[in-house]
């Protein structure tokens, strides 16, 4: 048997075996099959439980709140009773299909801007499409629609529009903050940390306490800002304090060479910021951005402090009904349900994001 | 006599308490080829990067075809135009592709279409050998490829001088010949005012019109390639050219 001198040897096949899978990673020392056999144990005393009390043993069909509680398991019937109103708060019965609407236009746009395909200048014309016509959905007043009030929102609706025009407007606000704190202008970078450091010493809660009851005690007689407008604007100067500081991070990790190039080609300041440094600065703090996003369309559950409806105080409606007492954990596993299916696509949709950008910097 | 293209008349700078140029004067003549030498602190480096204001200069004056450089942004901006710089570490934006860094310059300073933008390029990329790799991203490219990138990128702009910060210091031994072959190539085929600071004595030879020997921010010898390195005048001159030319 004679070999060809002349080629590489192959490097030895990996045993691929799942047998030796397992061995090297779960029982590879001591330590580790320990902590192998105790999750394992873990896993087997919750596992079977959780799914029992959730699909197995529930109830799925009740028509009453006894029938119901006879079950083992969850009540899912008490969801399919009250899912009307978890979902699109106390906005008219009959007129629930335009928050629907509404929201399915608004996870459109969203989905639509993720997708490379569509960042073209018209998206910025789709953005305010779908804006205007969610606003009209929603208050109506025009073609034929019943007008129905802000106060009378509420639910998942609610909760995206908090969330959307809170990114929206929060993130370039905080991408400016960013770049006025690096400033070298003294005036600039002294009012961006002035801003940065108040916002972020205090909590959103009481954010949305002072924007709600101290502020129309300094507005002039007769003048009023929209309650939901004010929460809103809370939450965006809130979140830009954030962003920016993430933001400001990746601005520091751009080496200097970056910037003596740009400016050797004789870029001006916002040519060098919008074309060079920005897309690298923002590529490398994706994940600490997506961690802020995903936190503030949690956080948009705070405005219940000053009685916005949004979907965590619809769940909370829903079980005070007297009728269909003691099914909270349904309705809170309902509801955490939705927040984890919007906050892990938001999280799976950044990590393609970053492959997707990496591909400049694979040799 | 021509008006000196560049002119530094008695450059000080400091950073911090360390006198890093001190009393500089220097006369750069339109299409007079340049090679800056000396050990390392002393000021080479500074003095060029003081020419496009990449460092600013506490005293004295600079004249850059006829434009001061002070504090003013638009004299800045001017002279940015005219002046191309070539870097150690390449500094090409990793974001990009390599055609895509060619044209960034002259589309968004020069005001050119994308068309002619794009046309430039191509032929500044054949100039340095590599109109293959125009599509790729720089991190795909090896040191020598985006060292002639840089300088591609540079010429995009139709500078009238070149600045050159120790291009081929970074490189391996193999990839400092393909840059020194481009720039040899430069020098002799267009009529640019080149500045370059390398350890490269036999680029200098070949190319140099004028060899000048820094040493602690002072210019202690300059003359023709042949006489600095046949016969040099000066002590630390002597001592220097030991220690390199081994």
């Amino acid at each position: 048997m004679s070999a060809n001198p002349s080629a590489a040897p192959m490097a030895p096949r990996a045993r691929g075996s799942r047998l030796a899978w397992l061995k090297e990673n779960l029982f590879s020392s001591p330590l580790n099959t320990l902590l192998t056999v105790l999750v394992a144990w873990l896993l087997a005393m919750a596992v079977p439980a959780m799914l029992d009390w959730l699909l197995f043993d529930a109830d799925f069909t009740a028509r009453t709140a006894q029938e119901c509680r006879q079950a083992q398991g969850a009540c899912w019937a008490f969801i399919a009773e009250k899912h009307r109103l978890i979902l699109f708060g106390v906005y008219p019965y009959d007129e629930q299909w335009r928050p629907l609407l509404a929201t399915l236009i608004l996870i459109g746009i969203m989905v639509c801007s993720a997708i490379r395909y569509f960042w073209k200048p018209w998206l910025g014309l789709l953005w305010l499409a779908a804006l205007t016509s969610v606003a009209v959905l929603m208050w109506g007043g025009v073609f034929g629609l019943s007008h129905v009030e802000n106060d009378r929102w509420g639910g998942l609706p609610l909760t995206l529009i908090l969330s959307t025009f809170g990114i929206a407007f929060a993130f370039p606000f905080g991408v400016l903050l960013a770049l006025g704190r690096r400033s070298h202008m003294p005036a600039v970078k002294s009012l961006c940390i002035i801003y940065i450091e108040l916002i972020r010493g205090v909590p959103l809660i009481s954010l949305l306490f002072m924007s709600s009851v101290m502020l129309p005690l300094f507005l002039p007689e007769g003048f009023t800002i929209d309650k939901l407008l004010r929460a809103q604007i809370a939450i965006i100067l809130f979140a830009a304090a954030y962003i920016a500081e993430t933001v400001r991070g990746g601005l520091q990790a751009i080496s200097k060479g970056q910037y003596e190039g740009a400016d050797s080609l004789g870029l001006s300041y916002w040519q060098q910021t919008r074309l060079i440094i920005l897309p690298q600065a923002l590529k490398v703090v994706i994940p600490p951005l997506v961690g802020i996003f995903i936190a503030l369309f949690k956080d948009t559950s705070l405005v219940v402090i000053i009685g916005i409806f949004d979907l965590t105080q619809a769940a909370k409606a829903a079980i005070a009904d007297a009728a269909w007492r003691g099914f909270s954990v349904e309705a809170y596993v309902f509801i955490a349900f939705i927040y984890f299916i919007f906050c892990f696509a938001i999280s799976r949709y950044s990590q393609g994001l970053e492959r997707r950008l990496d591909k400049g910097y694979q040799r | 006599m021509s008006e000196a293209i560049i002119r530094l008349e008695n450059v000080n700078k400091w950073f911090g308490q360390f006198h890093v140029l001190r009393n500089l004067n220097l006369d750069v003549a339109p299409g007079e080829r340049i090679v800056i030498c000396g050990p390392s602190g002393s000021g080479k480096s500074t003095m060029i990067r003081c020419i496009n204001r990449l460092e600013e200069h506490q005293q004295g004056r600079i004249v850059v075809d006829g434009t001061e450089l002070t504090s003013d942004l638009r004299h800045i901006e001017t002279i940015r135009r005219d002046v191309g710089m070539v870097f150690q570490h390449f500094n090409l934006f990793p974001h990009l592709t390599v055609l895509e860094n060619l044209t960034l310059g002259p589309i968004w300073v020069l005001k050119k279409s994308r068309a002619e933008a794009e046309a430039t390029a191509m032929k500044y990329l054949e100039r340095v050998r590599i109109p293959d790799q125009a599509r790729k991203y720089p991190g795909q490219l090896s040191g020598g490829q985006q060292q002639r990138v840089a300088i591609a990128r540079s010429l995009c702009m139709s500078p009238k001088i070149m600045l050159f910060d120790e291009p081929t210091s970074a490189l391996d031994p193999e990839m400092v010949k393909e840059v020194l072959d481009v720039m040899v190539n430069l020098a002799e085929e267009s009529g640019m005012t080149m500045l370059c600071v390398t350890h490269e004595m036999g680029f200098a030879r070949k190319v140099a019109d004028r060899v000048i020997f820094m040493d602690q921010g002072e210019i202690i010898e300059q003359n023709t390639p042949d006489r600095f390195f046949d016969d040099p005048q000066h002590e630390r001159t002597r001592l220097f050219l030991q220690q390199i030319l081994h």
